[in-house]
């Protein structure tokens, strides 16, 4: 059931999330296919493939948004397929999401205390220095006062981290949070990346922009149709035959 | 003094807010003796007015905070008043009996949340509208109410007509004060910044942690509880209870007016609106139809050019915040 190619990157571990034969669909539609996903602690997983190959859903059923048709998510071994979004951020799953989703009628400062004091469970003085840590990670600090409402497209996007970090994660599940970003802020979202794998927090980051992506993963799973066509060391599946086909396109053959 | 990086402080109470909230502490002391030396009908205009706070405090507290827009809450109002009937009936003491009444009209809320809750924005809104009007056939239902003739609560005969009017001020005083408290402490709490992120994006909330469904559930008993003893403070001053009178929807009117023109969203614009809402009844009240109709004016005024309403706009203006509900981090520059 579980792959080996979490084994393939250290130490043979039991994974820290593991999804296993997940299927979803949305009435006749059928967006994830049989689907075997594994994370193991502390690693870095891109996941790539072109629009509409359930790269998002995927990340919904990891996080709880909705349960899938069939199939099973374990978090530390635990069965949390019945976990709603709430209950898995509180157990250490947190998410951002593709188009962000920011608190508009809240300060910058109250939409991460939410996350840091119900997803993260913390009060007080404590809430306050891990919102002013996760701000700080995400150079939001100087904008901690303004109303979410009045930011730009860039600062939503940081906002959606910074949210997320304040839940205090295990699992960090990224949403194309690189789209749009120019080559020096590309080079800093980057370093900040760096900086919460150094902290230990596994990550799973759906990504377009492979060139940003494999500056920080261990491995990459590349998806297409509702399945997953290649896992593994990042060169080798972008330089897989069917990667190439689905993701670049026929016309590279 | 001295030029060291300290650690990031955050900021919640300022000189103005405490010099704020002393200045209201004092204003309640001196409401509270009002009675020994004011006119009678001043007590009861003033009477009045506390139940309007009541209202608008908790229709914001629902939708501006919540965001559960609701056009039925008069469904609690009408409950409230019909449960201190019910009780009086029974035997229980009169003023007991109001604020036994409210509570009871306001457990009615926790089973209709399990399904109220459920409906989203516009439906939800609807819903409890029809709530109300279910309400009010239920009401009807009862041999002691009889039909829309309604009835009075008669216990409250036993007392003078001067004592009742100040122990119904007393009464409305203190049930706005404490309300004000409780929807001011909740908000200022860990519960305030939740209802706001389910207010603003519910999904995004459930995804960092939020218990939506059990914020929302709070938020709708509190709103439920408040209109219901505003019900049982308007029976207490009317005596008479006529369920179409009650259960009307000119209620709800009344609270999203009041919450638009004050300031949806904000802790001290509802009480601004429920002041100016009854300064123009008191003004302009005995115009009947006309004062119905500056009174829609008016609200279609404030939401195309004022639509934070008058508290958003002074609270953007001059960035006062009288009563500290929200956070504010000082930044290094700052100082």
């Amino acid at each position: 059931m579980v792959s080996d190619h979490g084994a393939a990157a250290g130490q043979p571990a039991p994974p820290l999330l593991a999804a296993c034969g997940i299927a979803k669909r949305f009435n006749a539609l059928v967006v994830l296919d049989g689907v075997d996903f594994t994370l193991g602690a502390g690693e870095a997983v891109g996941i790539v493939g072109p629009n509409g190959a359930g790269k998002t859903t995927l990340l919904n059923v990891l996080a709880g948004a909705f349960p899938p048709s069939a199939g099973q998510v374990r978090f530390r071994a635990a069965d949390v397929t019945t976990a709603d979004a709430a209950r898995r951020c509180r157990l250490g799953i947190a998410r951002s999401h593709q188009v962000p989703r920011p608190f508009g009628g809240m300060t910058v400062f109250e939409n991460v205390l939410v996350a840091a004091s119900t997803g993260g469970g913390f009060r007080g003085r404590e809430a306050y220095d891990r919102v002013i840590d996760s701000l700080t990670l995400c150079g939001m600090l100087r904008l901690a006062n303004r109303r979410a409402e009045t930011l730009g497209l860039l600062d939503r996007k940081r906002l959606e981290l910074a949210r997320a970090l304040g839940t205090d994660p295990v699992v960090l599940l990224l949403d194309e949070i690189g789209g749009g970003l120019t080559d020096a802020e590309a080079a800093l979202l980057v370093e900040t990346i760096g900086e919460l794998r150094r902290r230990g927090i596994a990550l799973v980051w759906i990504e377009h922009i492979v060139h940003i992506l494999v500056q920080v993963i261990d491995r990459l799973v590349c998806m297409d149709a509702g399945r997953i066509i290649a896992d593994g060391e990042p060169q080798a599946v972008m330089a897989n035959a069917a990667v190439v086909d689905a993701y670049l396109g026929g016309g590279h053959r | 003094m001295s030029k060291q990086p300290a650690p990031l402080s955050v900021q919640r109470w300022t000189p103005l807010s405490v010099a704020a909230t002393l200045a209201i502490a004092g204003l309640m002391i001196a409401l509270a003796f009002t009675p020994l030396f004011a006119s009678a009908e001043v007590i009861d205009r003033l009477t009045t007015l506390f139940i309007y706070i009541i209202l608008a405090i908790m229709w914001n507290a629902l939708a501006g905070y919540g965001g559960l827009v609701s056009v039925g809450q008069q469904a609690f109002f009408g409950l409230g008043a019909y449960a201190a009937i019910r009780l009086s009936y029974w035997g229980v003491p009169v003023y007991p009996a109001l604020i036994l009444g409210a509570l009871l009209a306001g457990a009615v809320a926790l089973p209709l949340s399990v399904f109220a809750l459920r409906l989203k924005g516009g439906e939800f809104a609807i819903g409890m509208w029809v709530v109300a009007e279910l309400a009010h056939l239920l009401v009807n239902l009862d041999g002691l109410i009889q039909g829309e003739t309604g009835t009075s609560l008669i216990a409250l005969n036993a007392f003078s007509p001067d004592h009742r009017r100040a122990d119904n001020y007393w009464l409305a005083l203190a049930a706005m004060a404490v309300a004000a408290a409780v929807v001011f402490a909740l908000l200022r709490g860990r519960l305030g910044v939740s209802v706001q992120a389910i207010r603003d994006n519910e999904e995004a909330a459930a995804s960092i942690g939020v218990r939506v469904l059990g914020g929302k559930r709070v938020i709708f008993i509190l709103s439920a509880i408040g209109c219901a003893m505003a019900g049982t403070l308007w029976l207490a001053t009317s005596i008479t209870f006529e369920p179409k009178t009650y259960f009307s929807v000119q209620w709800s009117a009344y609270m999203i007016f009041m919450a638009l023109v004050g300031g949806l969203g904000t802790f001290e614009g509802p009480i601004l609106g429920a002041i100016l809402f009854f300064l123009m009844e008191s003004l302009f009240g005995a115009t009947g139809v006309w004062y119905l109709v500056g009174l829609g004016a008016a609200a279609v005024v404030f939401s195309l050019f004022l639509p934070q309403g008058l508290w958003g706009f002074i609270e953007n203006r001059f960035t006062w915040r009288f009563l500290p509900i929200g956070y504010h981090l000082r930044l290094p520059e700052e100082d």
